[in-house]
């Protein structure tokens, strides 16, 4: 329970401490816990028939992600994570998926004519992935990511106000165009 | 060693939380009837036991003991799956509830809480967030019309009030300098939040009213127009599932109001345990939710919506400003 819940703020607390340690070496064994079921459920959102349930099973991978920023020593992320894409775009997801008949446009090819085209484009993409994570050195680094001091929300906070204070304040405006945008769309189809 | 006992120690108190959260719909069913009784004019339950007492051990043996059933068109593995994920989250959160500083039992110093995260008051509104998911699965995967109206009902109220609930917080962490709860119950153990955030606690305990889906803004279970809402073809232990999670949840608004504002252990005037001090100020939170539960008419559709939109929205927006002004 503990392992899945973020750094400890006290370091005097020494009873906690100690597991810290410990988990250093049960971060493996929940590592390959969290690895396995992340893509046994990644695996059945592409694979389940009823897209509800593919739609859980999402949710489910966005959980065990979650669990491994935490163990990566980054629970700010890992809270974020839940906040944002299970708390949030999940429902927004099942919202579309229930109101519309998704059904219909499942059976419908994305790629048009026959199997081979998509086998095709399947293998490319495929062949691309592997040379990407072999040949780029960005996916070799073994460096373990430098644990922060624990005050994370105000490292997050500076640096989003400070460093990228434009990019983070144009990503705002074009976050409000959308919303705007959404309410003028919904507003004339209802007449 | 020391690892064993340090997680044996977290186990423990996962276990004993647990077990307490679990029983603790039996009182409380007891003390809401009879509470609606008093007000009523009646006197409650009084057949099972002194004044009652037993009826809620009769209640959970008559849950048990009910056919179990799932409707025919139904989607069974969601229809099962609902009430386990609408009861999970609430307990998850407890983890990160503190619940006084430390203990001594036999000389060791115990911690009366499960982990002191960073993050806990993040942490604390993600999981609360994925509540909506036993409400959504329920409603839809009954197969019912009124089922379905009834969730996507509360599902567009719980999304709409996680904001202001979110952002009436705000004013709380500038004030604490920190996110963990613990800290924050440090930082007002001068003056409570209180007497800085009245419009932070306002927005905050209104929003906690709507995300426990108590009344005014039960509309999940508008009786009166949606049979039960989302758990409308649940029956037997399934729907007891639901009924406990909403008590867990009215506990922990209850329990994150006084952290928030209310000073959390921190006593005044009268010396008593710091343990004693926040159950006595948590069951006085409990008690107001069934007191307005009956006393306040439930809320049309459209009013609910725009208290969170127009209303709250607006004044948690106001505060943050205010405060950012005032503290900064």
């Amino acid at each position: 329970m503990h392992l899945m819940c973020g750094t400890i703020a006290n370091p005097v607390d020494s009873g906690r401490a100690i597991v810290r340690v410990g988990a250093a070496s049960m971060g493996q064994g929940f590592f390959l816990l969290f690895a396995a079921v992340s893509v046994i459920t990644a695996l059945t959102v592409v694979l389940a028939r009823n897209p509800i349930h593919s739609a859980l099973a999402l949710m489910a991978c966005f959980l065990q992600i979650s669990a491994i920023f935490v163990l990566l020593g980054a629970p700010l992320l890992a809270v974020i994570q839940i906040f944002v894409y299970v708390g949030a775009i999940m429902v927004l997801f099942l919202f579309v998926i229930m109101m519309i008949d998704v059904r219909e446009a499942v059976l419908q090819r994305f790629v048009p004519g026959g199997n081979l085209p998509a086998l095709v484009l399947l293998g490319l993409l495929g062949i691309e992935m592997l040379a990407l994570v072999l040949w780029s050195d960005r996916f070799s680094a073994t460096e373990p990511v430098a644990v922060s001091s624990g005050d994370e929300v105000r490292q997050l906070g500076t640096t989003l106000f400070a460093d990228y204070l434009l990019p983070f304040e144009v990503a705002s405006v074009i976050l409000l165009a959308a919303l705007v945008g959404a309410i003028v769309l919904a507003r004339r189809e209802s007449g | 060693m020391e690892l064993v006992v340090a997680l044996g120690l977290i186990a423990f108190k996962v276990a004993l939380l647990i077990a307490v959260l679990l029983l603790l719909p039996l009182p409380l069913t007891w003390m809401e009837r009879k509470i609606a009784g008093h007000m009523q004019q009646r006197m409650g339950p009084m057949r099972v036991g002194w004044h009652g007492l037993l009826q809620p051990m009769a209640d959970g043996i008559k849950l048990l003991t009910k056919e179990d059933h799932i409707p025919a068109e139904a989607d069974r593995f969601l229809f099962k799956l609902a009430p386990i994920l609408a009861l999970a989250p609430p307990f998850v959160v407890f983890v990160a509830i503190p619940f006084g500083e430390t203990v001594s039992v036999l000389g060791a110093e115990i911690t009366l809480y499960v982990s002191n995260m960073n993050v806990a008051l993040l942490f604390v509104f993600a999981v609360i967030g994925l509540e909506v998911y036993g409400v959504i699965f329920g409603g839809w995967a009954a197969n019912s019309k009124y089922a379905l109206l009834g969730s996507l009902r509360t599902c567009a109220q719980m999304i709409s009030y996680e904001i202001p609930m979110g952002f009436a917080v705000i004013g709380v962490v500038i004030l604490a300098q920190s996110m963990s709860l613990v800290d924050i119950v440090r930082a007002q153990a001068d003056l409570w939040n209180i007497v800085y955030q009245p419009i932070g606690f306002f927005v905050f305990f209104v929003a906690g009213l709507a995300e426990a889906q108590r009344i005014p803004f039960d509309l999940a279970e508008a009786e009166g127009d949606l049979g039960a809402g989302f758990h409308t073809e649940y029956s037997g232990i399934r729907f007891a599932f639901f009924m406990v999670s909403e008590y867990v949840i009215m506990v922990l608004v209850s329990v994150l109001v006084v952290i928030l504002f209310f000073g959390g252990w921190n006593g005044v005037l009268i010396p008593l345990p710091p343990l004693l001090w926040f159950l006595l100020k948590v069951a006085f939170f409990v008690y107001l939710f069934m007191w307005f539960r009956f006393t306040f008419p439930r809320y049309r559709y459209d009013q609910l919506m725009t208290i969170g939109w127009k209303v709250l929205l607006p004044l948690s927006l106001a505060n943050i400003i205010i405060t950012g002004i005032v503290f900064s």
